[in-house]
């Protein structure tokens, strides 16, 4: 009986220990499962903070632009800009394709303390950077330095191969770099921009601040019109062995800017390695006697001082002697012409009579109106002051009646021949596209527009009947004007070496588009029989160009009995039979 | 959950009506994750040290269905099997560790592989689990029979495995072996003060390792101040977690990973945190969250003291192993290279965790929890009993 109740009571004891026990264990478990939850969450917080508050932190750090210029020739480790720094704009044609933008870049550097395996790495870096020999990279990674510049402005490829080696050793710097997908296409107006973003040229210089602040820039220029001009012009160049040239598009209607080639160019990604003559943009910086092409401007200036009709005529049987000067005319008719024959035969003689009977202030404050004579107002800030003759005497009058003496940038004298064709109304050109893209430039009157109703059928005859007639394309009613003018080489005209041009604008009835495409220093060839002048070389050039912009734009022709197709004939009354080329 | 049916009474379905499904899916869970981070994290360290793209991949694969084998395998054990197999474990384990320290093969200045079938395996990871169970064994054999000196014994087996641990040296594992036998006679109702004493001990201990050893040293003081020595491979876990962000750069898309040290094993936290951001890190910690707050909870509800020794402990060295490699990569500790269990690639490691979770798993199985609901007790009796028995305990004379 004791015994057994002893044996009871032991049993309780030790259930009653044993529950004990598991009560405090049960205490104690809450504890740990407090400990871990705490710990937990105290993770879950720091993930945050990495995450989150420093994550930001990095990305707005590895935001910054690494300044490129200062890690130039340095083996240092380079400096940053601070973070405040937007990415630059972007840069667009009218219709969105990218010009200009800019990129986050890696550029990669080594830690050679890091490197495990200095051969492997060497091994690997070689394949990927072929322009990098295996010892080249094996000497730098067995430096002392624990920075050395592997490679700049790596390829997104690139760079997922570097990670691909895994090596620590092997680490990025990031920085924005300015990038042109077009490269040398339109490099003229777009320009470029230095690596620390600073624009130096062109619409990038122009807008350096805009562009600076983030904003997209939309230009007026169209791509495609801007490759199949370039295409042109360097067909031509090549043809004609010239040394350059230069050629625009413009809509006559509102002075945009479709697109502007001058040749040679250059790739914007390294302008500091181009030649100057490569960089040297001709279109806003090249001041040029245009020759022929300014008949369009006297002839317009003579219909404004003179209310008289086509039939009105020229005796240019004789050379005008004046002073020093004789005026002869190319190809010499040695009759009396027609105004309408004046201008397709391209008579300088004719011209400076006109010239003489529009007078010298005239005819100065014409091409004063039509922006001629002053510096271009334009969007690329790089213009060259056009070359006006210093003092103006009649001589000049006579002279600058045919583009003797007078020189002007391609710009401005595309955006002359605008104003005459469009009904009249000044044209300021403009490279960025507007807001209301319809709106004219200006409203500022030139011409009347009777007068450029005159000289829109004048512009047609010449490529009908005249020294334009290699520009026409059919169906698409081009008129136009050749222009071809000596250089001056050490101050004297040089009679070997001109500049051959055309300008060329359509459909004439309704003027819409000019092309303008001159070409320095072309060499006559047996297919044009020696002959190098505007109507030979940029001519056809025009021709070509206007064949595929309209196919580019759509533009449907007109049938060849349409009326509008006759446009100008009737001008062909005026014109007796006879040679014309010029 | 129509599987099986409740009376199914064969073997599987007993198991599965019993398991802690919950915990079971969880674990499925980070093995599904482990897979893919493994597949991210590990091709750049593979082409780094000059094996295939997927050799790590690969492996982890070939490892992956044995371990959960081994997991299903143990928790469908009695307990009396568990401590069985636990012992042969310990024993094994302790023999293997002892042949390696002769013939093992150093690898990164300490000795604890042994290679089998190609394989190499560390004895070390698979003495954590045995450990566990064998000193909760132990432990709670003395709560029963008060004149068995279990304690005493537990305190041999811990300072056997230790000095072995540390002639390896493996002071990560001699800190995860110890912080088990602390978790279990914390539980196991250990005086505070006493605790205390020993937590000085170990302050101690970790000031002396500071001192003699040199890697020990550089660690902690590259911790205490990054500038002072190589920190890249935290660097770069920070990075990776900075790059990340909230939602991460997707599956795949990491960059940082790819010069990231040990981002398969070591550091594959910190590929997550690239990879998939801040909230699937979020989820992943809440998974380990998910699986000690259960099994805890589980615990709370057994009246096995082997049962809360023995799990108690397992839970505890899986937590704090998460614990370490997730407070690593986020620099919230010395950087200490441990797996993250059942994510990291790791052979021995992801055994071991399968053995490690299957016998959590085993041993809170409902079944075994109670013992009492064979009698035909609700839950509700249950707590009565406990009180009625608390009620004994606290009356006089007794």
């Amino acid at each position: 009986m004791i015994f057994s109740y002893r044996l009871r009571r032991n049993a309780v004891k030790i259930e009653g220990e044993r529950s004990s026990a598991l009560d405090l264990a049960r205490g104690r478990l809450v504890l740990m499962g407090g400990f871990f939850i705490l710990m937990y969450i105290v993770f879950a917080v720091r993930a945050f903070d990495l995450a989150v508050i420093q994550g930001r932190a990095i990305s707005a750090d590895n935001g910054a632009t690494v300044e490129l210029s200062a890690m130039e020739g340095s083996e240092d480790a380079p400096g940053t800009l601070p973070a405040d720094i937007a990415r630059r704009g972007d840069i667009t044609d009218r219709n969105g394709a990218l010009l200009a933008t800019t990129l986050r870049t890696a550029s990669l550097f080594a830690d050679p303390h890091l490197i495990s395996d200095t051969a492997r790495a060497a091994g690997g870096l070689a394949k990927i950077f072929p322009d990098i020999s295996y010892g080249e990279i094996l000497q730098k990674l067995q430096s002392d330095k624990r920075f050395v510049w592997i490679s700049r402005n790596l390829s997104p490829e690139q760079q997922y191969s570097v990670l691909e080696l895994g090596e620590p050793g092997l680490e990025f710097k990031h920085a924005y770099q300015r990038f042109y997908p077009q490269g040398a296409l339109g490099s003229h107006l777009v320009g470029y921009a230095d690596v620390d973003g600073r624009g130096l040229a062109g619409i990038e210089r122009g807008f350096n601040n805009y562009l600076n602040s983030g904003e997209t820039l939309r230009l007026s220029l169209d791509m495609r019109l801007q490759h199949a001009l370039r295409r042109e012009m360097t067909a031509v160049i090549d043809e004609f062995s010239a040394i350059g040239g230069a050629g625009l598009i413009m809509d006559v209607t509102n002075g945009d800017i479709l697109a502007g080639v001058s040749l040679p160019d250059f790739n914007p990604h390294r302008a500091g390695e181009a030649l100057e003559t490569e960089v040297f943009n001709r279109l806003t910086l090249g001041a040029y006697e245009m020759g022929s092409v300014f008949k369009i401007f006297s002839i317009a200036a003579f219909f404004e001082t003179h209310d008289v009709g086509m039939n009105t005529t020229f005796d240019t049987r004789d050379p005008i002697r004046i002073g020093r000067f004789t005026i002869r005319d190319y190809h010499a008719e040695n009759r009396i012409l027609t105004i309408p024959e004046v201008f397709m035969y391209s008579s300088n003689i004719g011209s400076a009579l006109m010239g003489r009977a529009v007078g010298t202030e005239n005819l100065q404050n014409f091409y004063e109106d039509l922006a001629l004579t002053t510096p271009l107002d334009f969007e690329v800030r790089e213009v060259a002051r056009p070359m006006v003759p210093s003092p103006w005497r009649e001589v000049n009058t006579l002279t600058a009646s045919y583009g003797h003496g007078v020189a002007t940038t391609p710009v401005q004298t595309i955006s002359a021949v605008a104003s005459v064709v469009n009904g009249g109304y000044l044209i300021k050109p403009r490279l960025v596209l507007a807001e209301d893209e319809g709106k004219a430039s200006t409203d500022v009157r030139v011409v009347s527009e009777k007068t450029s109703n005159k000289m829109r059928e004048l512009l047609r005859l010449v490529v009908t009947a005249g020294t334009g007639k290699n520009a026409d394309v059919a169906g698409y009613r081009v008129g136009g004007k050749t222009g071809t003018a000596e250089k001056i080489i050490n101050g004297r005209y040089d009679g070997n070496k001109k500049i051959s041009s055309f300008v060329g604008v359509f459909p004439m009835d309704a003027p819409r588009y000019a092309v303008f495409i001159m070409i320095d220093e072309p060499k006559g060839t047996k297919r044009t029989y020696g002959y190098a002048t505007g109507g030979w070389v940029a001519a056809p050039a025009v021709s070509r160009v206007i064949a595929s912009m309209v196919a580019i734009l759509g533009i449907p022709p007109s049938s060849p009995d349409s009326p509008e197709n006759a446009y100008g004939q009737d001008l062909k009354q005026y014109v007796s039979a006879g040679k014309g080329e010029h | 959950m129509s599987l099986f049916s409740r009376t199914d009474k064969s073997l599987i379905g007993q198991w599965w009506w019993t398991v802690d499904r919950g915990m079971l899916s969880a674990f499925m869970v980070l093995s599904l994750i482990g897979v893919a981070l493994v597949a991210t994290g590990s091709p750049s360290v593979a082409e780094r040290i000059g094996y295939g793209y997927y050799h790590f991949f690969v492996r982890h694969m070939i490892i992956l269905g044995p371990a959960l084998l081994l997991l299903l395998g143990t928790s469908m054990l009695s307990h009396k099997f568990i401590r069985r197999l636990a012992a042969l474990l310990f024993v094994g384990s302790l023999l293997t560790m002892l042949m390696v320290l002769g013939v093992g093969n150093d690898i990164k200045g300490a000795r604890r592989w042994v290679h089998v079938l190609g394989f190499s395996l560390q004895p070390s990871e698979f003495i954590k689990p045995s450990f566990a169970i064998m000193a909760a064994w132990m432990m709670s054999l003395q709560k029963e029979k008060s004149n068995f000196k279990g304690n005493a014994i537990t305190a041999g087996f811990y300072l056997l495995t230790v000095t072995l641990l540390i002639l390896q040296p493996d002071f990560g594992m001699t800190f995860l072996v110890t912080s088990i036998w602390a978790a279990q006679i914390f539980l196991a109702g250990f005086p505070f003060r006493l605790l205390v004493l020993l937590l000085i001990v170990g302050i101690l201990g970790v000031f002396m390792a500071y001192q003699g050893l040199d890697h020990v040293h550089s660690r902690i003081d590259r911790y205490l101040d990054p500038a002072s020595g190589d920190s890249y491979q935290i660097d770069k876990s920070l990075e990776a977690f900075q790059n990340g962000g909230i939602i991460g750069t997707g599956p795949g898309q990491g960059t940082v990973k790819m010069s990231l040290p040990d981002a398969h094993a070591d550091f594959i936290f910190s590929v997550a945190g690239e990879e998939m951001g801040m909230l699937f890190v979020f989820f992943i910690i809440s998974i380990y969250g998910l699986i000690l707050l259960r099994g805890y909870n589980r615990l709370m509800d057994s009246d096995d003291m082997f049962v809360v020794l023995a799990a108690g402990g397992l839970l505890t060295v899986f937590g704090l192993q998460a614990a370490v490699h997730m407070g690593s990569a986020l620099h919230l500790f010395p950087t200490k290279g441990m797996t993250l269990p059942f994510v990291s690639y790791g052979g021995s490691s992801l055994l071991s965790m399968g053995i490690t979770a299957g016998a959590i798993l085993g041993l809170t199985r409902n079944k075994a929890r109670s013992g009492l609901s064979r009698g035909g007790l609700s839950l509700q009796t249950n707590r009565a009993h406990r009180t009625a028995r608390r009620g004994v305990n606290t009356s006089p004379g007794v």
